[in-house]
């Protein structure tokens, strides 16, 4: 049985806006990131990148390189141990080291550009850079696989020849479509029949990055006893040692990783890519510390980008304004592995919509691109983009509310997603009510007074966000304050939101606990910074040591009285008798005294939450088109989202204005531009043109709360959801501006003069 | 192995007298970082593209990544280590905290080293001019809200 909470309303703490604890290091340039990390006798790793998107490798020469002076040691596939082959349930998350070690460096063929080839340690940076120069790699190349379209041709060449693909539970091989799969409920067919309109689009999409500014990095020691010591920026620490431990086949016992501030990941930085290869250098190296460090072209061409592909949606309504039935065809690139978003893209799809006879197909397609990782409500965005579009042309063509439209149609408690799953207790209905009755929905657009089209774009989106396991250690000082120790990456202000559910507990103001993060030797398992968990599970493991700090105090304030414990009652950061009035200590006092009445208390909780509160977020946009350039302003958004309960607003605000961001830049001009060759033709900040200060509004957010039963303080996760819905806001008011429909993205300026003309 | 050839160089980092041998071909950035040993200033590309790595040069804003460390002879540099005195933090650093400006941080020594070189000059910006004069400073976090709010934030504060 799930233990679930009533909702709360008198909070010190929570819902207010503390400095973040880890702030004063951030701004002023003391707080140390990967690249920072200094360790005596240091050497740099580099690695050497395929020019080629689709290549046998022949062979690889490195002897010049290994001559060459000042170097230590050169890398390639063959120095991994043997790998495990096939996929393995690591506990946390299934994955196959076999390919991640080719992922990490090639074997036997190269599967994108600027996929890595052999690895060198030298004396500096530079030293490292121009020896990977002088590896010669003989290549025979092949044909490039570009797009799924390409990728599921008859006669397409085949990425993976040991690929084994699965059909809908058939084994397929030959093939480049590493799974498809099919979820599917009521007379979807029927549904159709029944409906009076039924709409039918297809989307296509580009691959797109993460585009944080912190390149990869890591520092590794693989020493003489067989230990491996990290250092990596990265969201998860005990998926550095897993992953590390996994692909060098030792025991993860053998890994210790010390997190280092993390500049940005977005889910990006959830899959190691330089680690493990730092520790073989080491190695080979004579145990020498090997730092390394992306350059940012490789961190475009070679590490996680988000999948694009193709999404066609086909939706039936009937007259009263009800929807019948959806089907939905979800075609999305993995990249050279197998492993695209596409599972929680099918599950995210209709999570807006009570969808009475719905199907959802599903394909994971491989093609000669980086492997994709994880983006912020993974495969969600790609997802709204496709049916919010749809929703918005039946609305358009019916002539209905858009948001009424919704909310008749809203998911709800007991609605079942698209993959069968029912929801629990979910705030849509709130969060579209909030839109509908904010000050943006309700003041019309005005025309522009010097010859731009404006138009307004509304979309909703979803995200289920994630559990699991968490840690969190607290030691009371003797001065009344409290030492935190907790196992997540801190990626935008989760040290305060944690140690705030701490404090609140504890009747102490947030700047009384101080949060730290150790390494995995020194503290429990806890899963990686993603899915929208940490200020909900590891807060959750931080209110449930809060608690038991308060069960260990109640014992000594008992001790003290010579009471019995159970009469101990603590309220408002006191603790007293329940009945004698007398008798009463605050809780620094009783701090005070823990030395005289049994020593130290220390209190850790690890949680593994199975489940946890679904987001989601409702998005206005207005903006303007130069009808001679197709250039496209935002000129006022509003992002409307529940977020449970907000623990430090600001943040909250802040992440939900940094996913907008975000979302229109995928929706406005963010693509890989892919070549003929199939190499990425933008890589670099200049041409990719992620937004800047000048492309952006302010952005308003309205946070909804309706409390996550499942949290004792209601706490949903909020990171993620908010990069879905901007895409198909964008698109919507384009379409609202131009009177075109854009089904294409990104919806860049060509384009869209393209549209207007046609 | 054979040493490189060195360049001699004297500059003033943050106040201080400072004295290098720097190879030739290292960037202004790597010797702040590497021979130096201020690592507050930050490396995102390297090609000029993302202003992380934003220094003054003599009270100009530069991109460290784009100049050489032999370049810097005679000039006086400020990095976001020089911002805070004894007296406590720029107020643009307490605006970045207290209007919750930063997520994970890793721009934010550019944006407060060129934030500073706009408000030196210009006390009290619009924000469209804000928005003008960081737009060589790459965000992707905060979606550039708060920043903006913090630089004007500051501005009035330094008033
Ligand atoms: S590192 Fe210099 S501009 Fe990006
Ligand atoms: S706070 Fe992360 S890039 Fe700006």
């Amino acid at each position: 049985m799930v233990q679930t909470y009533e909702p709360k309303s008198d909070y010190k703490v929570v819902g207010t806006r503390p400095i973040r604890h880890d702030g004063l290091d951030k701004v002023t340039g003391r707080a140390v990131y990967g690249a920072d990390v200094k360790v005596p006798g240091l050497i740099w790793g580099e690695v050497l990148r395929s020019p080629h998107a689709h290549a046998r490798i022949k062979s690889i020469d490195t002897s010049a390189a290994e001559a060459a002076p000042g170097v230590y040691a050169v890398a390639t596939n063959a120095d991994f141990p043997d790998p495990r082959a096939g996929e393995i349930d690591s506990g946390e998350d299934v994955v196959n080291f076999e390919r991640d070690t080719k992922n990490l460096l090639a074997k036997d063929k190269v599967l994108y550009k600027g996929h890595a080839v052999a690895a060198v340690a030298a004396v500096d940076r530079n030293t490292a850079i121009e020896a990977t120069k002088l590896i010669k790699v003989e290549y025979e190349l092949l044909k490039p696989v570009r797009n799924v379209d390409e990728a599921m041709a008859k006669g397409a060449p085949i990425l993976m020849e040991d690929l084994v693909g699965d059909d809908l539970g058939e084994d397929v091989r030959n093939t480049n479509v590493a799974r498809h799969f099919r979820h599917e409920f009521g007379e979807v067919e029927k549904g159709f029949a029944d409906s009076d309109l039924v709409v039918e689009r297809t989307f296509t999409l580009q691959m797109v990055h993460q585009g944080y500014i912190e390149p990869h990095n890591a520092t590794a020691i693989w020493d003489e006893s067989g230990h491996v010591t990290a250092w990596s920026s990265t969201q998860g620490m005990f998926a550095v040692r897993d992953q590390t431990a996994g692909m060098l086949r030792i025991p993860e016992s053998q890994v210790t990783v010390y997190p280092v501030e993390i500049g940005g990941g977005f889910g990006g930085k959830t899959k190691v890519y330089l680690a493990p290869v730092a520790a073989i250098l080491s190695k080979k190296s004579g145990g020498r510390p090997v730092k390394m460090i992306m350059d940012r072209n490789s961190v475009f061409e070679a590490s996680g980008p988000a999948p694009g592909g193709k999404i066609t949606v086909k939706m039936g309504v009937t007259k009263d304004g009800k929807i019948k039935a959806c089907a939905s065809d979800l075609r999305y690139e993995a990249g050279a592995f197998p492993g695209s978003a596409i599972g929680a893209g099918a599950i995210c799809i209709y999570g807006c919509y009570n969808i009475p006879n719905s199907r959802i197909d599903g394909y994971d397609v491989v093609v000669n691109k980086p492997k994709s990782a994880a983006y912020r409500a993974p495969g969600s965005p790609q997802a709204a983009f496709a049916i919010e579009q749809v929703v918005d042309e039946i609305c358009d063509q019916m002539n209905w509310d858009k948001i009424k439209f919704r909310l008749d149609n809203a998911s709800r408690e007991g609605t079942r997603r698209g993959d069968g799953v029912m929801f629990g207790k979910v705030g849509l209905i709130e969060t579209l009510e909030a839109a509908r009755d904010s000050d943006h929905w309700k003041t019309p657009l005005k025309p522009s007074t010097n010859g731009m089209l404006r138009g307004r774009g509304i979309a909703s989106g979803y995200w289920m966000n994630g559990g699991g396991k968490s840690t969190v250690d607290l030691m009371l000082q003797d001065d009344g304050t409290v030492a935190m120790n907790e196992g997540s990456a801190d990626i935008g202000g989760t040290r305060a939101s944690i140690a705030m559910q701490v404090a609140e507990v504890l009747g102490l103001p947030a700047e009384a606990v101080h949060p730290f993060i150790p390494s995995t030797d020194s503290i429990g398992f806890t899963g990686t910074t993603g899915g929208s968990r940490t200020t909900y599970a590891t807060g959750y493991a931080g209110w449930q040591a809060a608690n038991k700090l308060v069960g260990e105090m109640s014992k000594r304030a008992s001790v003290l009285w010579g009471i019995d414990p159970s009469d101990v009652k603590f309220a408002a950061g006191k603790f007293s008798s329940g009945s004698d009035p007398e008798l009463s200590i605050g809780f620094k006092d009783l701090a005070a005294r823990i030395g005289d009445t049994g020593g130290p208390i220390t209190t850790t909780a690890s949680v593994n939450l199975a489940a946890a509160g679904a987001a989601y977020g409702v998005h206005i946009c207005d903006l303007e088109i130069d009808p001679d350039t197709g250039k496209t302003d935002v000129i006022r958004y509003t992002a409307v989202q529940d977020v449970g309960k907000a623990v430090h607003p600001s943040y909250v605000e802040g992440q939900i204005q940094g996913g907008v961001a975000q979302g229109i830049g995928w929706a406005l001009n963010e693509e890989y531009f892919i070549t003929d060759s199939g190499s990425m033709a933008n890589h670099t900040f200049l041409d990719y043109r992620m937004p800047t200060s000048l492309d952006m509004p302010m952005i308003d957010t309205i946070l909804v709360e309706v409390p996550n039963p499942l949290h004792p303080y209601g706490v949903r996760g909020v990171g993620e959801v908010p990069l879905a819905p901007p895409l198909p806001a964008v698109a919507n008011a384009v379409k609202d501006a131009t009177g075109k429909r854009i089904l294409d993205l990104p919806i860049k300026p060509g384009r869209i003069i393209e549209a207007m003309g046609s | 192995m054979e040493l490189p050839q060195r360049v001699h160089v004297r500059t003033t980092i943050n106040g201080q007298a400072q004295e290098f041998l720097v190879p030739p071909y290292m960037s202004l950035l790597d010797t702040i970082r590497e021979i130096a040993g201020l690592t507050g200033t930050k490396e995102g590309c390297l090609d000029g593209n993302c202003g992380a790595c934003t220094v003054s040069i003599d009270g100009r804003i530069v991109d460290s990544c784009l100049v050489l460390g032999a370049e810097v002879d005679g000039k006086s540099i400020t990095t976001v280590e020089g911002l805070a005195t004894a007296k406590g933090l720029h107020p643009l650093q307490q605006a970045f905290l207290e209007e919750a400006a930063l997520q994970c941080g890793i721009c934010t020594p550019g944006f407060l080293v060129a934030a500073k070189g706009l408000l030196d000059n210009e006390p009290d910006p619009s924000e469209e001019r804000i928005r003008h004069w960081l737009a060589g400073n790459l965000c992707r976090c905060t979606g550039y809200d708060k920043i903006v709010r913090a630089v004007q934030k500051a501005a009035t504060a330094s008033h």
